[in-house]
């Protein structure tokens, strides 16, 4: 059995006046430790398929297994999710911020604080937990949105362009720091891009979905060469632009 | 260099701080002082008008007799429990509204008719059902503010961005807990703003109650001043009116700033 297993996903969402489809027989294997990515055009239900995996709402049909467990509304903590945006509330301090998944969860009260110090270090912000959202720049807010994803030690994370609302400068770096964490913390995750440079950058396989209903089209293998880099330093590789053609090419094939 | 034009820019405002303060002090001067010298020279009716030295002799001798304290501990007792309990009870509605969007459904054209009512225009049946006594007059007080409340707050609550209750669903987060957590705080900048508006609701309610039946009260003065046309007490009656209502008004900006110091 795979780390995490989806089988024959379909969804649809109903309105008062339509049915739409928007995954069709979604089946795919994610080995543990692994870093993949979705990509493909707008429409194709990769945000629906995370929400799915998240367990925000039960697809139409299908299963989900993680770690050879179904996935259930009573089983849900091992999936950490980040957002486009960071989302931190305004009115808590960071501190709090990181670990709100831990309060909600109830696991035991003094630990948070050495919790929550560790990760800020680990996410390079040792200094600013008494401080509030607004006095932290975009980059900084994501990186604290990753500790707090981090703070309930998920099995899996799925990263919903978690990179999409930031500079680029801020983005490269971040893109490094979360690849880097992941791997000390060897954790399975799940990126949904629009970025191919991105997808190739930061993972070892790259999931090509097509739109209306959404399929999963084509899988990529990412060369072993690559996987080993940092993203930043991936983008600098020769075999970078190659790999970049191909799947450039597929997407431009879906129309 | 910097710090020159820094202390120049501080005095500056200083300087248009002590600009408005003087020009509020003149209108005020202006108003009693233009009232005082319109009655004395007899340009408006002294019967009716009276006259700021007149209202303040009524204030000492009822200060001394000690008859304006309970009427002036009356009315506050009966506003300030109408306008916590107003603001309570709508709170109160707007969360089972919020926790059962069937209920909410169900409840619209209700909350719309509700609202749309002049509330005061209940006042006799409130009378009528609750006896004639503090209880109606406070009853008065809640009522023209809860529906207002309800629909203003729950209207913030359903605006809550859902991202943020995502956040916490992905940690399996109950509804409680996402109401706790996200929607309240998130809406409490709007909350405080409706106390603001129902303090000035409250002291509607209370003084129509008071109208109506009450024999304390700072109501109750000007209705009593009016039938035995003392209108030196009707005027100074409004006056401590205004007084306290602006105190109260104040508070509530009080509470705002602190609550609200860290949610923007």
């Amino acid at each position: 059995m795979e780390f995490l297993q989806l089988e024959n996903i379909h969804h649809s969402y109903f309105s008062s006046t339509q049915a739409k489809e928007v995954l069709r027989d979604i089946s795919l294997a994610i080995r543990e430790g692994e870093f993949v990515s979705f990509i493909g055009p707008s429409g194709c239900g990769k945000t629906t398929l995370l929400s799915i995996m998240a367990g925000l709402f039960p697809s139409t049909e299908g299963k989900v297994y993680i770690d050879g467990e179904e996935l259930s509304p009573h089983n849900q903590s091992s999936i950490g999710y980040m957002l486009q945006q960071d989302y931190l509330f305004p009115w808590k301090t960071i501190e709090e911020n990181v670990t709100i998944g831990l309060k909600i969860m109830e696991r035991s009260n003094h630990k948070h604080k050495v919790t929550a110090n560790a990760l800020l270090q680990e996410v390079g912000l040792p200094h600013v937990g008494t401080n509030y959202p607004r006095e932290l720049s975009g980059g900084m807010r994501q990186r604290v949105a990753l500790a707090r994803t981090l703070a309930v030690n998920p099995k899996i994370l799925l990263l919903d362009e978690p990179f999409s609302a930031l500079d680029y400068q801020s983005k490269l770096k971040l893109e490094d720091l979360v690849v880097e964490t992941l791997k000390t913390y060897r954790k399975t995750a799940i990126l949904v891009t629009h970025d191919i440079g991105e997808a190739i950058a930061m993972s070892e396989r790259v999931f090509l979905f097509s739109a209306n209903p959404g399929t999963l089209h084509k899988v990529f293998e990412i060369p072993e060469a690559l996987r080993e880099l940092s993203p930043f330093d991936v983008r600098q590789h020769p075999t970078y632009a190659d790999v970049f053609q191909i799947i450039w090419k597929e997407l431009e094939s879906l129309g | 260099m910097d710090n020159t034009l820094f202390k120049q820019y501080q005095q500056m405002l200083k300087k248009e701080k002590r600009f408005v303060r003087l020009y509020q002090l003149i209108i005020l001067l202006l108003f009693f002082g233009g009232w005082e010298l319109l009655s004395r020279l007899e340009w408006i009716d002294r019967l009716i008008f009276s006259s700021p030295t007149h209202v303040w002799h009524t204030f000492i001798e009822k200060v001394s007799d000690g008859s304006l304290t309970l009427h002036v501990g009356v009315t506050l007792m009966e506003t300030v429990i109408g306008f916590i309990a107003g603001t309570l009870l709508g709170t109160f509605i707007a969360i089972l509204l919020w926790w059962s969007p069937l209920l909410s459904k169900i409840l619209d054209p209700y909350l719309v008719i509700l609202n749309a009512m002049p509330k005061v225009a209940l006042g006799p049946i409130l009378i009528v059902a609750l006896g004639p006594g503090y209880f109606s007059i406070i009853a008065m007080g809640a009522l023209i503010s809860i529906i207002i409340t309800t629909i203003v707050v729950y209207t913030a609550f359903k605006g809550v961005d859902p991202n943020y209750s995502k956040v916490l669903q992905t940690f399996g987060a109950t509804r409680w807990q996402i109401f706790q957590e996200v929607v309240l705080p998130a809406s409490f900048p709007t909350i405080i703003s409706t106390l603001k508006v129902n303090v000035g609701l409250s002291w509607v309610g209370v003084i129509v109650g008071e109208f109506l039946v009450a024999s304390k009260g700072l109501g109750y003065l000007i209705i009593y001043g009016f039938q035995v046309f003392n209108f030196n007490l009707v005027l100074m009656s409004l006056l401590i009116i205004a007084f306290f209502a602006t105190i109260m008004y104040q508070v509530v900006e009080l509470i705002e700033k602190s609550v609200i110091k860290n949610n923007g």
